[in-house]
């Protein structure tokens, strides 16, 4: 049935209203890190003048080895990525474990056992701060990777969420593996893991872009230059060496490149992994 | 000795609802056994208890003699297909065949002989690299058959097996399964709603409602000697016709009710019934247009001792038969199922005559007894 006459002119106004929205709301996201570029190619003094003239006298694009130069941006980079890589790594095997333990082993007290879990997601992590570094400190962890790593490694949402996804998978299918012969182990790794793996490549994304942005808990937790991560390092430019704000703009910039580029390329799962929490939630 | 034996086996879920009361049933080695009875009946728990992914609450299951109550599923000798075939979606269909023999840690070769001939058997020989995704509903159905094929268990077990695939599908698969079985004379226990599929795969049906075993018999036992009304009704297509009414005693035993008056041949059972309430029962092929053969009245009847006055109100013609959908006197339903001809009269009375070794007594209820047998 063709449409009323008047609908496509309606509908282009429509969608034109919601395209300029749209728009106006990317650049409110996009207009910040122009002016992060912007800073990190001006020298110190122009910094200033930005906001009147809206673009650098002179570009000075040395402000991106001066961070090299400056400070140990490359060991800095290594803790961060050594940090998130085994904290995620780590929090895929617990959770997965645990939320095979939840959604596809029937055991006395397992759903209020869960609520339990869940409940700890309740709790701000900045209350948990002190009670996590006093526990740390007791087991002879500060000021190591082993501090940095270990206690990230347990978490109820990525148990939350892994469990949300294998509930997804058919039962029958571990019933089927059973009568061929399987235990839970080999039900867990051999069937359900590469059944989630949509779930655990999320699990693993959000656990990386999460840990490779921490800064309180690193910062609190360690105590030398040489365990630093990116976030804690780049601080060197506000205190040390005074307010540098050209060089954290550029160290800035070059810390984003691998959390960018995770998302470009695994966006897909995250959008699944976000609608995942959404609808089952 | 039997293949399976199960004795008392009891379900109960959380102390409350019973799924499955009392079930006893011995199953010959090389039988086929089916599960026939509506959603909730307890077939598929009952089946499942079999398997070992359901613990009974009560009672004994034993596979070849030996008590398998609390034996895991994979030390059972058993291979299941699903319903929704439960193949692992990624793994190939050789994996998904060779699964379980893997975990069996079965050498290579004799992997690859099983496989390859269970593919062969099954037509999935060019398919076998295949992911389940990449496979029609059949061929998928095909693979699970394969999967339980290859271990070469004691006992199949098949949980409605056909639900998911069109009608047409369902039949071709249907008679792939029985020419298997009589391949390979496995001991097997079918589940299904579907009564066609009961009584065309079958040696033996059990029929099952409310967590009770309500008949178990041949295909051809059940639908001709219901032991109740819950049988007699879930068996069948068109269903049995059922007319309340009252018997009494008149030159014989008289049914009279719904506007029918029909003399039964004499049965124990019937006499103690008599001035009570029943319900007569009779399929919608027992009756005829022409009192002739097995339609005649029994001997020493009259002529229209056997015979029902009808008036036609539908007609839906199907080749050789016709099924009319009629109406008695006082307005109750009755279908016949009777040869076809072009000239059928609607809304017109017509006689239409009753086999009366096919004729069934009910007492009154769901679950009436058959006080035919019952005598």
């Amino acid at each position: 049935m063709p449409a009323p006459a008047t609908s496509p002119r309606r509908l282009t106004l429509a969608t034109s209203a919601i395209f300029l929205a749209l728009v106006v709301l990317g650049l409110t996201f996009v207009i910040p890190f122009l002016w992060q570029i912007l800073i990190s190619l001006s020298s110190l003094t122009d910094v200033d003048l930005l906001s009147q003239t809206g673009f650098p006298p002179v570009l000075k694009p040395g402000n991106y080895p001066l961070v090299f130069e400056k400070v140990d941006f490359a060991k800095y980079f290594f803790n961060s990525f050594f940090v998130a890589g085994w904290v995620t790594l780590l929090q895929v095997l617990t959770s997965s474990m645990a939320a095979y333990a939840f959604s596809r082993i029937a055991w006395p007290g397992r759903d209020k056992v869960f609520l339990l879990y869940l409940g700890t997601l309740m709790i701000p992590g900045v209350v948990l701060m002190v009670p996590n570094f006093a526990v740390v400190l007791a087991l002879g962890m500060f000021n190591s990777y082993w501090g940095l790593i270990i206690p990230g490694a347990f978490t109820a949402y990525g148990t939350f969420l892994l469990r949300q996804f294998m509930l997804t998978i058919p039962p029958s299918l571990d019933e089927a593996a059973s009568i061929d012969g399987a235990g839970h182990w080999r039900i867990f790794t051999q069937v359900i893991l590469p059944l989630a793996r949509p779930g655990l490549i999320v699990l693993a994304i959000f656990s990386f872009l999460g840990n490779y942005n921490s800064f309180f808990w690193p910062l609190i937790l360690t105590k030398d230059d040489n365990l630093r991560t990116l976030p804690i390092g780049l601080l060197a430019f506000d205190s040390t060496y005074g307010r540098e704000t050209p060089l954290i703009m550029a160290g800035s910039l070059m810390a984003m490149i691998p959390p960018i580029l995770v998302f470009l390329f695994l966006q897909k799962y995250l959008v699944r992994g976000i609608q995942l929490g959404a609808v089952k939630g | 000795m039997s293949q399976v034996t199960l004795t008392n086996v009891k379900k109960v879920y959380d102390g409350k609802v019973t799924a499955v009361h009392d079930f006893n049933l011995a199953i010959e080695p090389g039988e086929f056994v089916v599960f026939v009875g509506p959603s909730g009946c307890g077939k598929s728990t009952t089946l499942r208890m079999i398997a070992g992914l359901e613990e009974i609450t009560s009672g004994t299951i034993e596979i070849a003699g030996r008590v398998v109550n609390d034996v895991h599923p994979k030390d059972r000798d058993i291979a299941m297909v699903f319903q929704n075939y439960a193949l692992y979606p990624h793994m190939s269909v050789y994996k998904n065949m060779a699964f379980g023999l893997m975990l069996r840690k079965m050498p290579r070769p004799e992997i690859r002989r099983r496989v390859d001939e269970a593919a062969r058997m099954l037509g999935l020989d060019q398919l076998l690299d295949r992911k389940p995704k990449a496979l029609s509903g059949g061929q998928r159905q095909r693979v699970a058959l394969g999967r339980a094929i290859v271990r070469e268990p004691k006992v199949f077990l098949f949980d409605e097996p056909l639900s998911n695939l069109d009608a047409k599908l369902r039949v071709t698969t249907r008679t792939e399964i029985k020419n298997l079985h009589q391949r390979l004379r496995t001991t097997t226990i079918y589940v299904t709603h579907d009564q066609e599929e009961a009584m065309t795969l079958g040696d033996r049906i059990v029929v099952m409602s409310a967590g009770y075993v309500q008949q178990v018999d041949s295909p051809l036992g059940v639908y001709r000697r219901p032991v109740n009304r819950f049988v007699a009704a879930f068996l069948g297509s068109p269903p049995m016709n059922f007319l309340e009414g009252t018997l009494r005693r008149d030159s014989g035993i008289v049914f009279q009710g719904a506007g029918v008056r029909l003399r039964l041949p004499d049965a124990p059972g019937l006499a103690a019934a008599l001035d009570k309430p029943v319900v007569l029962g009779f399929r919608p092929s027992a009756m005829s247009e022409r009192q002739e053969g097995k339609f005649q009245p029994p001997p020493g009847f009259a002529r229209g001792d056997n015979a029902l006055r009808l008036r036609p109100k539908v007609i839906e013609p199907l080749g050789e038969m016709i099924d009319a959908s009629c109406e008695t006197d006082t307005g109750h339903r009755v279908i016949a199922r009777i040869d076809a001809r072009e000239d059928f009269p609607l809304n017109q009375p017509v006689d239409l005559y009753l086999d009366m070794q096919h004729v069934h007594v009910f007492e009154p209820g769901e679950f009436g007894r058959n006080l035919i047998l019952a005598g």
